[in-house]
């Protein structure tokens, strides 16, 4: 694969073909998106033309290290670097440091504690003052100073004794080792203190609304409730960018967005992309490309393992053996997400392979029940010990596929004697403290597990973050295992990546035969291009496919 | 007329009272919160959002939280938005405009057209216009505006691309040629309703006001028939529609929250929805306290413009 990028890390146009074809491997990836006959692949000299991107949420926090959503990051990455980040392979890249720290580099000790960076001296913020090494320590002292409104301090708040070695060189000690953190440094972006330190209060600095960073873009003009305006830095570092201006376009509604893509409007459909139902119309405009890609969000059923019957693993069995997945993937997702059994997407070097497979076998699930003393009471609902065999499910309301799916696992489950009532809510409501605080039955959800390439799920699984019961982090399913927390534990202290996916490969055993989630299938974003714009590489380890535009130009 | 209009004044200020406490209640108590769209991200804990949550003051009894709003937004400061930390009347402010601009040229098309076809019904009525224009007014009042809306894309920018899918402006291109083009669609859509309204109202009263002593008079007197419709049948009409425009406010400012959303119209009503969605709770209140002025103002517009012509009111 490394014949497929080039001399500064970026794919060449045999990468991206690669890339495409891998990250679509099984889906329905139309030709057109991996072949452009008689067009030329070479950007152009200078910058050329404008792209519009066209997202179906507003991007508002560019602060990069304040609370923002996947939405803000698409745009974090066109305005800011990383120390380094994560190509689609899950390489980590270069980018603001001048190699990725290792064991073998000296970067890292071998105790992990100790990390030493060497930085690139040619970088410069978009107003021209260099970008040296107190600007890691800034940001890495802003993230940890408890005045500032942070995304937050996973793996941050571990560093200690920050010294500036030189203007190209910064090291720190790590309380304890912790590898994920190299994950978490890659979705970090640092901010400029020569700016910020000025601001009387950094939560209301006005670099919030006028981000000065060191990406391909400079901030243009926001129109609120419409669009933003990045335009070209020709002194970026790194290769690129090759358009003169980035539009990031707020089209709410996603019938709305595709209309606007099939007019000529928009250049590029970004989050959420083209609804599944219009997939196959995509796939056969003129000018038009349709990319299938996988992302690392795994739609699932959350069971809360505390309540009622579903605290039987039995349970949890037999309502899996239920689900007639192939028709929720198939009829109700047109075909395009890929099943799965665990939480890791396929792409990521952590998956487990050969986890046990689903099988649609009601009748197995029925034979099931009934020996472990499940049987079937008044209106054929199954009880056991006074427990009836029947709960809720919830799911943001309003989202039409995921309601369809209620209704077949609703009628799947009524056949082995499980009864499931439906009780949606709106966003803002379901996912506050009903789900924070487990209080809910079971979801129906799409969760993003990683924390970048990274498969450390100590906020998911482990038995200390849930908030139910006082512990930090996202364990609403109220998980508890003492193996798994081992496995965690060991896992985030491990380096090695033979060695981790050993430890997590043995984790998804567990909790794949534990039943701590139901899984359903990993999610796909398809997204339209339209033809002669080149550079769209899917990135399953950035939140946002937008990660390269950078890269991107026209044909 | 000075002390109807303190009373007139009086009572909107305790409205505008009432509406705040019932909007920041029901808002506040209604489940969920601006952070529950972390909550699916690994990367955030639960002690994140109790940190944030108590840095944006979130964490305090509701009555300090309402009794602080309303202090400071009584000195003139709306807060800052939770979504991007502007400040509230900024946020507004510039969404204002292109909510102006569509419900100002809405209106004036609605007036136009809406007067228009409700004389000319009332004149021919029972005619093939006449019936025409009820059938046409009725169907209109009838369809949801969003129907309208998405049947205009797909006939005029997804098949014929006369017209633009939606926006105000091309990006990168400001003039007003450009402006027109975008708003033809939104605009007619938003006036669809008004227009029937509009035509209903003015058919009825000019229907009640041709049918009175006077306007037998003005005839009988041998003046020209345009000059009877004109200078005495259509002034008297034009009366009560002064009630309809101000009251009309409301319905327009929901149809452009819809309007909004099918044309991708950067306005207030796609921002108080957006803001609704997210529990940006500053921005909201400032929306429902602006809107609620707005509404008073048009509605006490009314009252004294009618109170002015017809002086019964004020007595009544």
């Amino acid at each position: 694969m490394a014949s497929d990028f080039g001399p500064f890390g970026q794919p060449t146009r045999r990468g991206l073909l690669a890339i495409g074809a891998g990250a679509a491997a099984g889906l329905a990836t139309p030709p057109s998106a991996l072949a452009q006959p008689g067009r030329p692949a070479n950007p152009p000299d200078k910058p050329r033309g404008q792209v519009v991107a066209a997202l179906s949420q507003e991007p508002t926090v560019f602060n990069p290290l304040m609370p923002g959503i996947e939405v803000d990051q698409g745009v974090w990455w066109n305005l800011f670097s990383p120390l380094w980040y994560i190509d689609p392979q899950g390489h980590f890249v270069p980018d603001l440091a001048k190699e990725v720290p290792s064991l073998e580099n000296g970067g890292l000790s071998a105790d992990g504690l100790t990390w030493k960076i060497k930085l690139r001296t040619d970088v410069k913020w978009h107003d021209g003052t260099p970008f040296t090494a107190d600007d890691v320590k800034y940001s890495l002292d802003l993230i940890n100073n408890p005045n500032f409104r942070v995304r937050n301090r996973v793996g941050h708040s571990l560093v200690k004794d920050i010294k500036v070695v030189a203007p190209d060189e910064i090291h720190w000690r790590m309380e304890s080792a912790y590898s994920p953190y190299l994950s978490i440094l890659a979705l970090t972006f640092l901010v400029p203190k020569h700016i910020l330190e000025k601001a009387a209060d950094p939560n209301t600095a006005p670099f919030n609304n006028a981000p000065v960073g060191t990406g391909p873009f400079r901030w243009g003009t926001r129109v609120a409730g419409d669009h933003i305006l990045l335009n070209a830095h020709t002194g970026y570092h790194l290769r690129g960018p090759f358009v003169e201006r980035l539009v990031f376009k707020y089209i709410p509604d996603l019938t709305v967005l595709y209309t606007q893509f099939r007019t000529g409007q928009v250049d590029y459909t970004g989050i959420q992309g083209i609804l599944p139902n219009f997939v196959k119309e995509a796939q056969g405009l003129r000018g038009r490309k349709v990319t299938v890609s996988p992302t690392a969000s795994v739609e699932h059923i959350a069971p809360n393992l505390e309540f009622g019957a579903l605290a039987d693993r039995t349970v949890r069995e037999a309502l899996y053996f239920a689900i007639n997945k192939k028709a929720l993937i198939d009829a109700l997702n047109y075909g395009l997400p890929v099943q799965t059994e665990t939480f890791v997407p396929q792409q990521a070097w952590s998956f487990q392979a050969g986890l046990p497979a689903h099988a649609h076998d009601p009748a197995k699930a029925n034979a099931m029940l009934d020996a472990a003393g499940w049987k079937r009471g008044a209106g054929g609902i199954r009880e056991k010990d006074g427990v009836k065999l029947e709960f809720t499910n919830s799911t943001t309301s309003g989202n039409a596929v995921r309601e369809q799916t209620q209704q077949l696992l609703m009628q799947d489950w009524r056949a082995i004697g499980a009864g499931m009532r439906i009780n949606n809510m709106p966003a803002a409501v379901i996912w506050g403290e009903f789900w924070q605080q487990s209080k809910f039955n079971s979801v129906l959800v799409s969760v993003n597990f990683m924390l970048g390439s990274d498969p450390d799920v100590t906020p998911r699984f482990g038995s200390g973050a849930i908030p139910a019961k006082g512990g930090r982090g996202f364990n609403t399913y109220q998980y508890s295992n003492p193996t798994v927390d081992r496995l965690l534990a060991q896992g985030a202290t491990q380096f090695d990546q033979a060695s981790r996916k050993t430890t997590y490969g043995e984790m998804q055993k567990i909790i794949r035969n534990d039943l701590a989630i139901l899984p359903l299938f990993q999610a796909v974003i398809s997204e339209g291009i339209k033809d002669g714009l080149q550079g769209f590489a899917p990135n399953i380890n950035c939140s946002s496919n937008c990660w390269n535009i950078r890269e991107w130009f026209w044909a | 007329m000075a002390k109807f209009a303190l009373q007139r004044l009086g009572q909107a200020v305790v409205l505008l009272l009432l509406v705040s406490m019932i909007g920041f209640a029901i808002l506040h108590l209604a489940p969920g919160g601006p952070l529950s769209q972390f909550a699916l991200s690994s990367q955030m804990s639960q002690e994140d959002l109790d940190r944030i949550a108590s840095q944006l003051g979130l964490d305090r009894p509701l009555p300090v939280q309402y009794a602080d709003w309303l202090w400071r937004m009584l000195r003139g400061d709306w807060g800052n938005s939770f979504r991007d930390g502007e400040p509230v009347l900024k946020v507004i402010g510039s969404h204002l405009g292109a909510t102006i601009e569509l419900m100002a040229t809405a209106t004036l098309i609605a007036i136009l057209l809406g007067c228009w076809v409700g004389i000319l019904g009332a004149i021919r009525r029972y005619s093939l216009f006449d019936t025409l224009a009820t059938v046409g007014a009725m169907i209109a009042l009838s369809i949801p505006t969003f129907w309208f809306g998405l049947v205009a894309i797909y006939i005029f920018s997804v098949e014929l691309g006369w017209l633009p899918a939606g926006n105000r402006h091309t990006v990168g291109d400001a003039s007003l040629l450009d402006l027109i083009h975008h708003l033809i669609a939104p605009a007619i859509v938003l006036a669809l309703v008004e227009t029937a309204i509009w035509a209903r109202f003015m058919r009825s009263s000019m229907l009640d006001v041709i049918g009175q002593d006077y306007i037998r008079t003005a005839r009988a007197k041998g003046l020209p028939e345009w000059r009877v419709l004109s200078g005495h049948a259509l002034r008297n009409a034009l009366l009560p529609m002064i009630t309809v425009a101000g009251l009309q406010f409301p319905t327009l400012l929901g149809g452009a929250l819809v309007t909004e959303t099918v044309f991708t119209w950067p306005g207030m009503g796609r921002l108080f929805l957006d803001s609704i969605a997210y529990r940006d709770y500053p921005v909201v209140m400032g929306i429902l306290m602006f809107s609620a002025v707005m509404v008073l103002i048009g509605s006490f517009l009314a009252d004294m413009l009618y109170a002015a012509v017809d002086p019964r009111i004020r007595v009544g």
